[in-house]
């Protein structure tokens, strides 16, 4: 399903129906991380990709137009790189470990090491905000900050320029009248 | 969309309902999936179906602007100044054992809950301003051409 999804977004030429599609692209990954056991991933997969995503796109939509325009160019050069890009990724795969194998590095010693030393080192039960918030501490903060960062860099490009033009008439208070 | 009764009224009611969810992902995330991330996204997504179906005007009267953008900075003040304070009791930056030197687990417990919350108040803050930084332009599609 996920794949006829994704073949859906890329027929379409309506962009309304393309925004739609993805957000139910994403609603169904998130089921796919559920049976995965990644009911965390799942969660924020299913807020911000199918939820806050999708408005964003509509309200982009709103501002630009419905239809997407007619390439222009042959689809040959893009395909033969996507197709070159897939087969690597498929061929780095082969190397991975089975799913769920036992004998996998991830299985050997970074997950039971959390495993074991969480209950009594944080003593909160969920391991994977124990992990994320405490012994990835730094990694959450950049985090953090990116979010921040990528929230600034669409308020200057969105909005301050917006509000400049406006201090010449009536200042802030007309925002969004 | 102010001819949608069905809609508003359905709206009004599911808000609230929203913000507690989120409250409850945000305090709850210890225990349960979740965290600041999501419990962020999930009270912006209240802020913003508000927005929506309601108007921006009427969105930024509950939630204007202003305090958007402080809500934005002043997440990851949080979250940095918990590594700052953890610090200044002589501990290494980030060390949530430092709160409750007798008992660190107790310590770690509330440096998640404080960082999470920092988490959150930042998401949410982005989300919503994102938001608001996309619906406050005219937009060039009428209603009708949807």
């Amino acid at each position: 399903m996920l794949v006829m999804t994704a073949l859906a977004i890329v027929r379409t030429r309506r962009l309304f129906a393309t925004a739609m599609l993805s957000g139910v692209f994403s609603l169904l990954s998130a089921q796919l991380f559920v049976v995965l056991d990644a009911v965390d991933v799942a969660f924020t997969e299913a807020a911000v990709g199918a939820g806050i995503s999708t408005v964003l796109m509509l309200g982009t939509l709103a501002l630009t137009g419905r239809v997407e325009k007619r390439s222009t160019h042959s689809p040959f050069l893009p395909l033969l790189v996507v197709g070159m890009t897939g087969a690597v990724l498929i061929y780095g795969t082969l190397d991975m470990p089975n799913f769920g194998a036992a004998d996998a590095p991830a299985q050997t010693h970074v997950s039971p090491d959390y495993l074991e030393r969480s209950p009594h080192e944080i003593g909160v039960p969920n391991v994977v905000t124990a992990v994320l918030a405490s012994y990835r501490g730094f990694d959450t903060l950049g985090e953090t900050a990116v979010v921040f960062t990528a929230g600034i860099g669409v308020l200057f490009l969105i909005s301050a320029l917006r509000r400049r033009r406006e201090t010449g008439d009536s200042g802030n208070d007309r925002k969004g009248a | 969309m102010r001819h949608h009764l069905i809609l508003r009224v359905v709206t009004k009611l599911l808000v609230g309902a929203i913000i507690l969810f989120a409250l409850y992902v945000q305090f709850h995330g210890d225990f349960s999936p979740g965290g600041g991330f999501q419990a962020g996204v999930i009270m912006a997504v209240a802020f913003i179906i508000y927005g929506v179906v309601f108007s921006l005007r009427q969105a930024q009267r509950v939630f204007p602007p202003w305090l958007v953008h402080k809500l934005l900075a002043l997440g990851v003040l949080i979250y940095a100044f918990t590594g700052l304070v953890s610090m200044a009791l002589g501990y290494e930056y980030l060390n949530y054992g430092a709160f409750t030197p007798h008992h660190p687990e107790h310590g770690q417990h509330w440096g998640i809950l404080i960082v999470e919350l920092g988490v959150g108040v930042t998401v949410t803050g982005v989300m919503v301003a994102i938001y608001y930084a996309f619906a406050a332009r005219p937009p060039t599609i009428s209603d009708k051409d949807w």
